[in-house]
């Protein structure tokens, strides 16, 4: 039924079509009415949110930089050998294009590219644009020589070469700690001074991975509790689930510091209580983070949960006392394993969100519990390297679309709404 | 109900009932720290509490950027709300119509602001729109907070669909009623109580959004998730508990309203053959 080409119809042959053709009408033009219902989402999604996700995947190769700022010089490498010292020509384009784009004003962003490709290129450019040689100079490349001997190295050049590609694997590269070494051009590991992200990344999906681990540990026993209240009480205490639930993400992070600081209430009533002499540091630090994510997406784990234990007969578990098994060894053995897809399905759920987190971190963490999406923010707004927050992004996106694919795997036989 | 009651299960009902409330408790606990010290005379957001005091109420009222925060907020959420509930609830319908090729990409499409991670979503913004000149704009914050509530507007709605007996349209099809008015006079009040979740959802997805508002807003469209992000992170006074226990109040409506709906909707579902 698929078939049905929506082009097929044909306003000229109205009379003689036959009822199976009629019919076939009827229908393409009823599912178009069913596109035209949905096209205006559709194309707002794909405009706002689509497009604009698909451009920061391919931000994080793009390399306009040098391209756009040395023109002529990378058109004159591309006779350059790539061994010995480059012609005069490519030294005088070099001059060339540097004054342009100093009246261009794309200096800034010049240096901080092939600054990043070796930390020494930011002086040497700097030096050669202090004192750029002049047209009568007898050669240009030896005044600049004179200036650095960086300028006679074959490796120098290449760099410019590399980094004037319009597509670039440096910031994908740099997002695994790997980097193009600026003298051979190989592909090595950043030294262990600068290697930062791959740490990074571990150090995020331990955190989800924690704070699931809690919300599954902790969220299980409550749902199941609630599961065997009579309905009327367990929806009082489900408030108790909602409320959180609806409240905004920064009141309960305030409610967090006013408890967990060190002059806050739970470190008041343990001093109190004599349980403690000195404070606890429980807030700006990895537990202050662990407390608020789990309390923040456990409702997360809970609510599908108790949904999916509402739907359990209590019969398995009384079938299995009854042949003689211990009520835990019953529940163990014929209560959870019905459980199993929805504990999959809310540990997934949220450990897809824990990854993605930024503000709790944030405001409840230290410098040393910042998650990856911490750094994309850091690269777009303070640092301004965009390629590097594009790369680190897009790591974070496929992850975070790998898992969701396999979410929406573990779900699907129990959501028959997108079967219907 | 279990008969076989043993030493253990009788000493472990208690035991678990204890940890379930306290972990209910502890989801509670840090919403409820808050009211009391919004009431303090105090001027420190901690405990204990010195004397009765509508100070930091008044703080809030007066203070120029609170209130300018509050308005944007209730400017851009509406905003937001509606446009996202007006698109979401059209491809909600057009989607319960039947199956078609492609459906389940298209419905991957409608869900992914879900799903992609805040961050992501705000620097993406955050570049396109510095093309397009949004930045810093009302309009650009309402079409991203809209984005941000499609998806529970496209789910909430769908699901309402399911209990909704499509004889309804037909008949009144079938008495000469257009398409658009059989939406309006038939399903739409019928399916009301899903669009207003919906829409609810979609509301407070915008009201208490943060991320995507930090990159995308200029201190002109501080929104008041953004003022109290700021207030958390550089002076933590009272006055934040204030607009805390404001928001704590707003939410509380929300949730009862949704309960409600929530209810009204089982009967729908109830009453309907599906």
């Amino acid at each position: 039924m698929s078939e049905v080409s929506l082009t097929a119809i044909d306003h000229s042959t109205e009379k003689g079509a036959s009822l199976k053709q009629r019919l076939l009408r009827a229908e393409g033009s009823y599912r178009r009415r069913s596109m035209l219902l949905i096209a205006p989402l559709l194309i707002f999604l794909l405009i706002s949110f689509v497009f604009p996700i698909g451009n920061i995947l391919w931000k994080s190769f793009d390399n306009p930089e040098v391209a756009r700022a040395l023109p002529t010089t990378l058109l004159a490498l591309q006779d350059w050998d790539g061994e010995s010292r480059p012609d005069e020509k490519v030294f005088v384009a070099l001059v060339k294009d540097l004054k342009t784009a100093k009246d261009e004003g794309q200096i800034p962003s010049l240096i901080k590219r092939l600054g990043y490709e070796d930390g020494r290129y930011r002086t040497l450019l700097t030096m050669a644009l202090r004192k750029l040689p002049d047209d009568g100079v007898e050669s240009t490349g030896r005044a600049l020589i004179a200036q650095s001997t960086l300028w006679a190295e074959p490796s120098t050049w290449r760099s410019i070469q590399r980094a004037g590609r319009t597509l670039t694997a440096y910031y994908v590269l740099a997002a695994f700690d790997h980097q193009v070494d600026a003298q051979s051009g190989d592909i090595v590991e950043l030294p262990k001074g600068q290697a930062l992200y791959l740490s990074v990344l571990m150090r995020t999906l331990w955190m989800a991975l924690v704070v699931t681990l809690l919300c599954v540990l902790f969220g299980y026993p409550v749902a199941y509790w609630l599961a065997r209240q009579p309905s009327s009480r367990a929806n009082l205490w489900l408030i108790m689930v909602l409320l959180p639930f609806w409240t905004s993400l920064l009141v309960r992070t305030a409610g967090w510091i006013v408890l967990l600081q060190n002059g806050g209430l739970i470190n008041h009533s343990m001093i109190a209580l004599g349980l403690i002499d000195q404070p606890l540091q429980l807030v700006f630090n990895r537990v202050g983070v662990y407390i608020s994510m789990t309390h923040i997406l456990l409702p997360f784990v809970i609510l599908p949960l108790y949904a999916v234990m509402k739907g359990i007969s209590p019969n398995y578990v009384r079938a299995a006392v009854s042949l003689g098994a211990h009520p835990f060894r019953a529940f163990w053995s014929a209560y959870v394993p019905q459980t199993f897809a929805g504990v999959t399905a809310g540990a997934l759920l949220v450990f897809i969100m824990a990854i993605g987190y930024y503000i709790t971190p944030a405001l409840l963490g230290g410098p040393g519990d910042q998650m990856l999406s911490y750094f994309v923010a850091f690269y777009t707004n303070t640092t301004i390297n965009w390629g590097m927050a594009a790369a680190l992004g897009s790591q974070l996106l496929i992850i975070v679309l790998l898992l969701y694919w396999v979410y929406s795997r573990v779900t699907r036989p129990a959501n028959p709404a997108q079967r219907a | 109900m279990n008969h076989h009651s043993t030493l253990i299960e009788r000493l472990w009902a208690p035991i678990f009932s204890v940890f379930s409330v306290s972990m209910l408790i502890f989801l509670v606990v840090p919403i409820l720290v808050i009211v009391p010290l919004s009431f303090n005379e105090g001027s420190f957001l901690s405990y204990p509490l010195s004397g009765f005091s509508l100070r930091w109420y008044q703080e809030f009222l007066g203070s120029q950027e609170w209130m300018r925060a509050l308005r944007n907020s209730l400017i851009i959420a509406p905003a937001a709300t509606l446009l996202a509930t007006a698109l979401g609830t059209l491809a909600a319908v057009g989607l319960a119509r039947g199956e078609f090729r492609g459906k389940g990409l298209v419905m991957a499409v409608l869900i992914s602001p879900m799903i992609a991670p805040l961050v992501i979503i705000a620097v993406s913004l955050y570049f396109f729109f510095a093309q397009l000149n949004l930045l810093n704009s009302y309009l650009g914050l309402v079409l991203a907070h809209a984005a941000l509530g499609v998806p529970f507007v496209v789910i909430t709605v769908t699901a309402t669909l399911q209990g909704y007996d499509r004889n309804f349209s037909r008949a009144a099809a079938s008495l000469g009623a257009t398409p658009w008015f059989a939406f309006r006079k038939v399903m739409l009040p019928l399916i009301a109580p899903g669009v207003i979740s919906g829409a609810l959802f979609a509301f407070a997805t915008s009201f208490d959004e943060v991320v995507v508002t930090l990159f995308l807003a200029s201190p002109a469209q501080r929104t008041l998730p953004m003022q109290m992000f700021g207030g958390i992170r550089e002076n933590l006074n009272p006055t934040i508990a204030a607009a805390a226990t404001l928001m704590i109040a707003a939410s509380a409506v929300l949730l009862l309203l949704m309960e409600w709906l929530r209810r009204r909707n089982e009967k729908l579902r109830g009453a309907s053959p599906a």
